[in-house]
């Protein structure tokens, strides 16, 4: 058994995930991905059953891996009880764990990802905080949400939150005990040193493409991961 | 009683949904998104149902976001799911509910998880306790809101001031209903109808009077996709699952769509205006979108809650059209108005898409 197929098998995902697979392409025909970008989850299934350690590398260091939704459709219609959505998961782990994800432009957005949700499941514990969710970063959000981001506190309030507030509620202010918790839990589970490779790896990367990169979003590499699209990544862009 | 034929068959599609003394725990989504809908669901279940229900302010995201997303660690996932139930467990309670489609994707795949490998709950239960000195018993049973809803719909029905009726035609309202892919797509035996027969929204639609109407794309993706919206250079993908959606349901002519998850509703809604902005199209009647609502927001609505104390205004497609379909009143003026009538101004119009001001 190859060294990185080893480590992705220690990943109950990945044991979960791949039990034999046929080949059949159902997996392909139902996902989401697969029609908009040039993806096949069958592919991603047929590598990692070669166990062959330059391919599995190749893949961890591609775009292929970040094109999945994880929606997990696969999971349903697969006829040998597979789980593509579960063994991306596994691939995108490794593939932070060593720094190959700075080697792809999707890959790359982790930092991006990392630097929104990331912080504000630790400052706010919350996945999404809505005075964070800028209108200018989100114009599809539309007028409406421009208007209601300009009038927060008092839409919330006019709809029943208890925005910042104590006690129980929408949007309540989450008790700083609780926070202090979920900072334990993940120093404890790994989650702080993922946040730190993913921190590592992206400076070295940036440094290596000539980008500044300072903390926080306004910086030329946020900027940069955040909105690039070289276009060549969907099925119509094939030759 | 023997069963047999087709009781046989949807019997495991069945799932059981625990009856009253509920934990609750919010949706980071619905909490951004539609605050009405939380509030909706709690004044139905305390006030109208006179259901007991619990929430703890320590409870957190479950990070389900972040574990999609990828920057969260399984370990970490499943010791924050850990903490949620340990919280259950210190309030005395059983039955853990949840509004957020996602998370109870994940409480289901984490459960699933421990069940076929008992060590790595061990290794969670070591982790909590190492973190927070906290320890926890697994849920009786775990319900999504819309579950609970599902469960008492036919009372909800019973005390209803509205059916989803044409008031003029008298003919059932058209609907079309969107599950959200995490709420069976994983573990069918978790949603109410399965992976394949997902009833429960239809069967809210069809207790309250409406009629369920089947498309192509009716069990494709939003487009969510975590990443895929979440990062601005990626949601071409994000707007094209739902622009096909779109494009299938449009031959039916759908009055409403009807949504679980707290995300789909959104995508659904935000991306009708953005392809009326790309494209001029619009796929509702005269120029309009077709209305999204949350199923906690069609259960106020057919219990005659005032639309604006559900939050129907922070819709970007306008859901007057529907309003007057059934005859719901709702005062204009009072729309986008803050608490006591507050000025708060108004949204700008879509270039295309008909908005308050012009219907």
């Amino acid at each position: 058994m190859s060294e990185l197929y080893q480590i992705l098998f220690e990943d109950v995902r990945f044991r979960e995930g791949l039990k034999s697979c046929m080949n059949c392409g159902t997996c392909t025909a139902i996902c989401p991905a697969a029609e908009f970008y040039d993806y096949q989850p069958r592919r991603i299934v047929d590598i990692l059953q070669t166990r062959d350690n330059d391919q599995i590398e190749a893949l961890l260091k591609s775009e292929t891996i970040w094109y999945c939704g994880e929606c997990m459709s696969c999971v349903t219609r697969c006829p040998r009880g597979n789980a593509p959505g579960l063994l991306i998961q596994a691939l995108r782990a490794l593939s932070q764990e060593r720094g190959y994800f700075t080697d792809s432009e999707k890959g790359r957005q982790q930092l991006a990802i990392k630097r929104t949700i990331g912080k504000w499941i630790l400052e706010y514990g919350y996945c999404l905080y809505p005075s964070e969710i800028l209108p200018e970063m989100h114009p599809e959000q539309g007028p409406l949400w421009k208007w209601e981001h300009a009038n927060i506190e008092a839409v919330m309030n006019r709809l029943g939150a208890n925005y910042k507030g104590t006690g129980p509620g929408i949007l309540r202010k989450i008790p700083q005990e609780a926070l202090d918790e979920l900072q334990k839990i993940f120093e404890v589970t790994g989650g702080t040193e993922r946040f730190e490779k993913i921190e590592h790896y992206s400076a070295m990367k940036a440094e290596e493409m000539g980008l500044a990169l300072e903390d926080g979003l306004d910086n030329d590499y946020i900027r940069f991961i955040y909105t690039t699209n070289s276009g060549k990544h969907t099925r119509e862009d094939e030759d | 009683m023997k069963i047999e034929g087709k009781q046989l068959i949807w019997k495991d599609y069945q799932k059981e949904i625990a009856d009253d003394h509920f934990f609750y725990v919010r949706s980071c989504v619905r909490q951004n998104f539609f605050p009405g809908s939380e509030k909706t669901f709690l004044r139905i279940l305390k006030e109208d149902l006179r259901k007991d229900v619990f929430e703890n302010p320590s409870h957190t995201t479950c990070s389900g976001i972040g574990y999609h997303t990828d920057i969260v660690p399984f370990e970490t996932t499943m010791t924050i799911v850990a903490r949620q139930f340990a919280l259950m467990t210190e309030a005395g309670y059983e039955n853990f509910a949840t509004s957020c489609i996602t998370s109870f994707g994940l409480y289901s795949e984490i459960l699933e998880t421990w069940h076929h490998f008992p060590e790595v709950e061990e290794k969670a239960r070591e982790f909590l306790f190492k973190a927070t000195g906290r320890l926890f018993r697994i849920p009786k049973n775990i319900s999504h809101a819309s579950d609970i809803i599902f469960k008492f719909r036919k009372e909800i029905a019973a005390r209803g001031k509205y059916r989803l009726v044409n008031k003029e035609t008298g003919q059932p309202l058209r609907v079309v209903e969107h599950i959200g892919c995490h709420y069976s797509k994983m573990f069918p035996s978790k949603g109410i109808g399965g992976a394949e027969y997902p009833y429960v929204l239809a069967g809210m639609i069809e207790e309250w009077g409406g009629e369920v109407i089947d498309y192509p794309e009716r069990r494709h993706c939003c487009g969510f996709g975590f990443r895929q919206y979440l990062v601005q250079a990626n949601r071409g993908f994000s707007v094209s699952c739902s622009r096909k959606k779109f494009e299938s349901m449009e031959p039916y002519k759908p009055e409403m769509i009807l949504t679980n998850c707290p995300g789909c509703p959104m995508f659904l809604d935000r991306w009708q205006y953005t392809i009326s902005e790309m494209e001029r199209k619009t796929y509702g009647e005269n120029g309009q979108g077709i209305p999204v609502l949350t199923y906690e927001e069609l259960a106020g609505l057919v219990l005659g809650f005032n639309p604006w104390d559900l939050g129907l205004q922070v819709h970007q497609v306008p859901v007057e059209p529907l309003l007057d379909k059934i005859g719901i009143p709702y005062d204009p003026d009072e729309k986008f108005k803050g608490m006591n009538g507050t000025d708060l101004g108004r949204p700008e119009s879509p270039t295309y898409m008909k908005f308050y001001s012009e219907l």
